[in-house]
């Protein structure tokens, strides 16, 4: 079982995520839903030992992560966003570098490897140059490399980025393949790639948790979560008078999540997850602050833009 | 300590596959070569332990330079290509990853000296000197060049541009390679504190070079090697957190 409470992670003095706390059970699939840089990546790597939390405790099949890492990575296999291959290596023998680093002895490997270019389909480039294989092949040389030692714990950061829609297909199956003998955790910022794949989603939004749940029941949750669009024209668009509007949207109440702004038609256009209608409140906030206020939208949309929804929709451009 | 082999195989294996460990060396053994060549037997006649001691002035100066070159993309090449992840995933302790690294950058320069034998071979045929001559001398070689890789290393852990590593590193050791000169317009204390932690022209220059051994300057080198390589295991450390 994975234990997190009160996990919080800063980058110099800009938050990250957290507090955020949540329980993954053995053999569960879950997946992590967000946009870029709602502190998906970050909780992974804290929980694959990879990084340290800035406030609270990290339990990993009963190991304190944060007292006790170096015994927490022996149960965790990783791919983190890039794969971390190494382009002057073949593929067996990166495959067997890392597996000697999880402790695995030669003959072990031996009988292991066989399964893994099976499961990964890697056979056929099993004794090619990493760097001239393809990114599709690459991920999948991550994978590998992630489930060599036969981790109790599986955690897949993006792994169907880049891919294309056929790879994704592949990526797709050789997850449900690896669901069935491992505890897996996979992010991603696009819903149906991971609600197909995972019993339970945590999304996540502004390093914080907006929803816990499997799809149905995070839909049926909808009707309490809705979306605020706003558009400022301050007197300059720098970091700093970024930050202080977003703040000043935070603070007020049904605000759950600000997304970061972008710019639009001469403003910066904010999207708010709240759980109530805060047009009234948004309007008098920004004029009150002496801004001045171009648009301002509110949204209760349909069951396919959950996420979207949720997450606030910094990305919904894209 | 199993963990510390995995990752000097790997090192090194990557130095003998790619081509910059063999660019890197034979860029060097050409300048060696040519100079000691121009310097040393070019000349009119010198005396053997002259002749020696040219050759180790710019042997030592090679491995310097070699140190550096060598260890700047250990650390900042794997953070670039991100896969430095593998193996702050893994169950291997910060310590034993600069200790894996830095043991196959120290064979691969401790190849490269290997490659200068024919010159003190070379002097030897044609003059006379002793083969404890050429042993201290290359022992300061190795020595003055593992500083170097030391240095390198930290600097390399320090940030993902290896250009940037490349000048730190290079800064570093310049800096500690000429504190004698400066050492030199100051007054005591600092005058012996500042020579005292020089690089290269009290110890190599002044012992090493002539063929003296003396234990405080290995202790010396030894100290500043663990000291480099201490920074960058902390550095490591600290990353973590960041």
């Amino acid at each position: 079982m994975i234990r997190v409470q009160d996990l919080s992670k800063f980058y110099g003095g800009k938050r990250a995520l957290g507090p955020v706390s949540f329980e993954i059970a053995d053999g569960e699939t879950v997946g992590f839903l967000g946009l870029n840089g709602a502190g998906k990546t970050t909780a992974l790597r804290i929980l694959a030992c990879d990084l340290r939390p800035s406030a609270g405790t990290v339990s990993v099949g009963g190991v304190d992560a944060v007292a006790e890492p170096h015994d927490v990575r022996k149960l965790i296999g990783f791919l983190p966003e890039n794969p971390p291959v190494y382009g002057d290596m073949h593929v067996v023998d990166y495959l067997r570098f890392a597996a000697e680093l999880r402790g695995m002895r030669r003959p072990e490997f031996a009988k292991r490897l066989p399964e893994v270019l099976d499961i990964t389909q890697l056979g056929d480039v099993q004794d090619d140059v990493i760097s001239t294989l393809s990114h599709g092949y690459r991920q999948r040389v991550g994978v590998a490399q992630a489930i060599i030692h036969n981790p109790k714990f599986l955690i897949l950061d993006e792994p169907t980025r880049g891919l294309d829609p056929v790879q994704i297909v592949e990526m797709r199956n050789l997850i449900h393949d690896l669901k069935q003998s491992h505890t897996v955790l996979i992010s991603s910022h696009i819903l149906t790639e991971i609600s197909q794949t995972c019993d339970r989603l945590i999304v996540l939004g502004g390093g914080k948790i907006l929803g816990v749940g499997s799809e149905t029941e995070l839909a049926a949750q909808e009707t309490e979560i809705r979306q605020v669009t706003v558009a400022v024209r301050p007197p300059n668009s720098d970091a700093d008078t970024r930050k202080t509007i977003a703040d000043a949207l935070a603070k007020l109440d049904g605000v759950a999540a600000v997304a970061e702004p972008y710019e639009q038609g001469g403003g910066l256009l904010y999207t708010l997850s709240t759980s109530k209608d805060v047009r009234a409140e948004v309007s008098r906030a920004v004029v009150g602050a002496g801004w001045d206020l171009i648009k301002l939208d509110y949204s209760r949309s349909e069951l396919e833009n959950t996420f979207i929804r949720l997450v606030g929709g910094n990305d919904a451009s894209n | 300590m199993r963990a510390t082999s995995i990752i000097f195989r790997r090192e090194l294996g990557a130095y003998l596959r790619s081509p910059l460990g063999w660019v890197v060396t034979a860029v060097l053994l050409l300048v060696d070569g040519i100079l000691f060549q121009s310097s040393a037997l070019g000349s009119g006649e010198h005396l053997s332990a002259d002749v020696l001691r040219t050759f180790f002035l710019l042997t030592g100066f090679v491995s310097i330079v070699g140190g550096v070159a060598l260890s700047i993309r250990l650390i900042a090449e794997e953070r670039q290509t991100h896969s430095l992840v593998l193996l702050n995933t893994s169950p291997v302790r910060d310590v034993e990853i600069i200790a894996g690294k830095f043991l196959s950058a120290l064979v691969f320069l401790c190849i490269m000296l290997a490659l200068t034998l024919y010159m003190p071979k070379l002097i030897m045929v044609h003059g006379k000197i002793t083969w404890t001559q050429v042993a201290v001398g290359y022992l300061g070689c190795i020595l003055v060049g593992a500083a170097a890789l030391a240095i390198g290393l930290f600097a390399s852990a320090l940030t993902r541009q290896q250009l940037i590593a490349a000048v730190a590193g290079s800064a570093m050791v310049a800096i500690l390679c000429n504190l004698f000169p400066l050492a030199k317009r100051l007054d005591p204390p600092l005058k012996d504190v500042l020579s005292g932690l020089d690089l290269w022209w009290v110890r190599y220059m002044g012992n090493f070079m002539n063929g003296v051994l003396n234990l405080k300057d290995v202790i010396y080198y030894l100290a500043v090697i663990y000291f480099f390589l201490l920074l960058a295991v902390k550095t490591l450390e600290a990353k973590r957190w960041q």
